[in-house]
């Protein structure tokens, strides 16, 4: 019961994924920041804006639908910690595991972003529900790609859970490179997951303000911001565990070490994405999404059934 | 989406997208702009009615204070209109320096245009580094003038200020830096491909379009029109420089991107002529205080198009009319034109690619009733008077009383 309570709330639950979600945060933005020649921001900034959101009011439009605006952030965190348990962090078992939990981890990193369209949608602003649309009409176009991927993925391993996957690739050495094109396309996914630029559409700020998040403040818009980072650590790991499955025998020292820079590694890639490319408009990125992303995708199935056969063989 | 669900939002007044208060009333059918409503007039600070009240040289530094950015235009501008009247010829040292601060002001500006238009369609790093280059011209405009922006250089009769070989040298130097950058700026803005899906086919505005709705400037010239004061009418010593006026026939933000930038190598080499060929001499003659009555109207190109000044004089110290229209008022028309059957995500690089410029554009106020399209009021002066004094009256302050009290203390007296 106390061991549950402390995988929970301390590690690697809440309090250990918060602590690295501020890190992460940190490390993203001076990344960004240096890339872009500026100094960034000092290495408390994250934990700053967070405490001094959380001393704020909240102010909650009238018009709004009370109990799922206030509802919403948590759902979402709640969400995106829950996903973290089936990761596999450093040995090649997660805190839970079983035959079928890379959906689970899937459908569970969903959640934040139908969270996001239900909390933009009852906030009843204009800009807001105009970000809503955009969240849910983007969530069509990456969701399939992402899904692909990470399948393709598991394919290869013939396994549906997780801890199985990494350990399927730790035994055969370099056969994960075969994945490198799932990964890129993941990764690209993955981008439109975070909402990040290019694909920011929906919190684009010089066209709809802050999208869905417009209405929020205070608390809630703390715990928002907590899970958008959180959510960011959580769906780089999960690529880190499919596509960089190596070394998974380290012990717990060296390996959470190599878990961290795994997971900073897949970070720096984003933040170098969002450095060089300017906003796409929804249009355009549905149309990337379908016509380049998802046959790439299909391509990474094609290559590891191929690849499988072989194998068996 | 269903074809009753036809929203408006309001872009403006307040708005990240945009840098001053004014109000873009978007009607949209899910991402679709079906028509916007322009409405102008939130900055208007009366700045026409006050150059009446100043002397023509205290108006020098009001109307520099038209705009932030092109400060430089709006005194030369009203300045070239002044010694029109008062038909003063000013030394050649001057025209030479109008035209390096108003070069380099051209430089200062289309930087930060690129940088504002980078982080429109969210490119933030394009922005960090053209603001970052722009600190190069800022700096040696700082070291001209003594002043980052509202220059002061302008006076009736000449400038204020001259300049020594240490700070050619020193402009030169940063002539040659910028240059490089501005050429890897086009490298980036003609190959980065989220650059070009954003840009091309985005706001188009036809040749013929930009000829019928006035466009100026950048603008005009990126719809193929060849139209450039500085050639067609040279004013400073634009006759004595060679350049070329850079057009494009793209017709979309993309080629007004590409007009800006290739303008920036042209203002490098009039800088660079300017700084090499100095005349020696004087850099103002006297002006009289009283400017002979007469009226002149004065051009200018200015770095967001044309820019007119209207002065007229009945000879005294002070101007009977001043009117002054800045290129935004020219190319704002335009804006609703390219923003028709555009995308939601279109609208803010749209609006920025006139690089407008609002509360110098603010002139006067016209009500209009949103309720009633046909009704609109427009308040004259006496009528604007009264409107004060009532307004006040409702509050409990009346200076009627007062008057009258002043003016019995007078006879008394």
């Amino acid at each position: 019961m106390f061991k549950d309570l402390f995988y929970i709330l301390v590690f690697p639950g809440f309090a250990f994924l918060s602590l690295f979600a501020l890190a992460a945060e940190f490390y993203d933005r001076k990344l960004y920041a240096r890339l872009q020649n500026r100094v960034g921001p000092p290495w408390f900034q994250p934990l700053a804006d967070f405490i001094k959101l959380c001393a704020k009011e909240d102010v909650i439009p009238e018009a709004a639908n009370q109990n799922i605006f206030k509802v919403m952030p948590v759902f979402v965190l709640a969400s995106v910690v829950t996903a973290s348990f089936y990761i596999p962090l450093w040995n090649n078992t997660a805190l839970l595991s079983f035959n079928g939990d890379v959906i689970v981890v899937l459908y569970l990193l969903t959640i934040p972003t139908l969270g996001f369209f239900v909390g933009g949608w009852y906030s009843s602003s204009l800009f807001a529900r105009l970000g809503s649309v955009r969240t849910i009409t983007q969530l069509f176009t990456y969701e399939v790609p992402l899904f692909m991927g990470i399948l393709a993925s598991a394919l290869l391993a013939d396994t549906w859970s997780l801890s199985e996957l990494v350990s399927f690739y730790s035994q055969h050495g370099w056969l994960w490179l075969c994945n490198f094109v799932g990964f890129a396309v993941c990764l690209l996914a993955l981008l439109g997951k975070l909402e990040k630029t290019p694909f920011d559409i929906p919190e684009a700020e010089t066209e709809i303000v802050a999208g869905s998040f417009t209405e929020y403040s205070g608390r809630l818009l703390a715990f928002l911001r907590l899970s958008t980072d959180i959510e960011m650590i959580v769906g780089s790991a999960l690529l880190a565990a499919v596509f960089l499955p190596f070394s998974f025998n380290l012990g717990p020292g060296l390996g959470f070490i190599l878990f961290i820079s795994k997971v900073m590694f897949i970070v720096s890639l984003l933040s170098l994405a969002r450095t060089v490319a300017a906003r796409l408009r929804l249009d355009q990125m549905i149309t990337f999404c379908w016509k380049i992303l998802t046959p790439l995708a299909l391509l990474q199935v094609f290559i590891n059934l191929i690849l499988k056969a072989k194998l068996i063989r | 989406m269903h074809d009753s669900h036809k929203f408006k939002i309001p872009i403006g007044p307040q708005h990240p997208a945009l840098k001053e208060p004014e109000s873009f009333s978007v009607a949209l059918k899910g991402e679709k702009i079906l028509g916007v409503d322009i409405r102008l007039g939130y900055n208007h600070r009366g700045i026409e009615k006050a150059c009446e009240e100043r002397t023509f040289l205290q108006d020098v530094y009001l109307v520099e204070r038209v705009c932030g950015i092109c400060s430089h235009s709006h005194s030369t501008c009203f300045v070239q209109a002044v010694e029109e009247i008062a038909g003063l010829e000013i030394p050649s040292r001057a025209k030479y320096l109008r035209t390096l601060i108003a070069e380099l002001e051209r430089v200062h500006s289309h930087l930060l245009w690129l940088g504002v238009a980078g982080h429109e369609i969210g490119f933030d790093t394009l922005l960090m580094y053209t603001w970052r280059d722009r600190e190069i011209v800022m700096d040696i405009l700082a070291q001209f003038t003594g002043n980052r922006v509202n220059y002061g250089m302008n006076t009736i009769g000449g400038v204020r200020r001259d300049i020594d070989v240490s700070q050619v040298k020193d402009a030169l130097k940063a002539v040659d830096t910028l240059q490089e950058r501005t050429k890897y700026y086009i490298e980036i803005a003609t190959s980065e491909v989220t650059i070009i899906k954003r840009l091309s086919g985005v706001g188009v505005l036809s040749y013929e379009d930009a000829l019928r709705l006035d466009a100026v400037g950048p603008t005009a010239r990126a719809s193929g029109v060849k139209r450039d004061v500085r050639k067609d009418d040279p004013y400073a010593a634009y006759a004595d420089v060679s350049f070329d006026v850079i057009t494009d026939n793209h017709s979309d933000v993309y080629g007004r991107t590409v007009v800006r930038l290739k303008e920036l190598l042209e203002s490098f080499k009039i800088i660079r002529q300017v700084l090499e060929n100095l005349p020696a001499g004087p850099i103002a003659i006297k002006a009289p205080r009283k400017i002979p009555a007469g009226e002149a109207i004065s051009r200018y190109e200015a770095p967001r198009g044309e820019d007119v000044h209207f002065v007229k004089s009945n000879g005294g110290e002070k101007p009977e009319r001043v009117k002054i229209r800045a290129p935004t008022l020219a190319n704002v028309q335009a804006v609703k034109h390219m923003l028709k059957d555009r995308f939601l995500a279109d609208m803010p690089i749209v609006i920025a690619a006139i690089d407008p410029c609002f509360s110098c554009t603010d002139r006067s106020i016209e009500i209009s009733y949103l309720d009633d399209a046909r009704k609109k009021e427009v308040l004259t002066w006496p009528e604007l008077h009264a409107y004060s004094i009532d307004w006040h009256r409702k509050r409990g302050i009346d200076f009627s009383s007062l008057n009258k009290k002043l003016k019995e203390g007078f006879k008394t007296s």
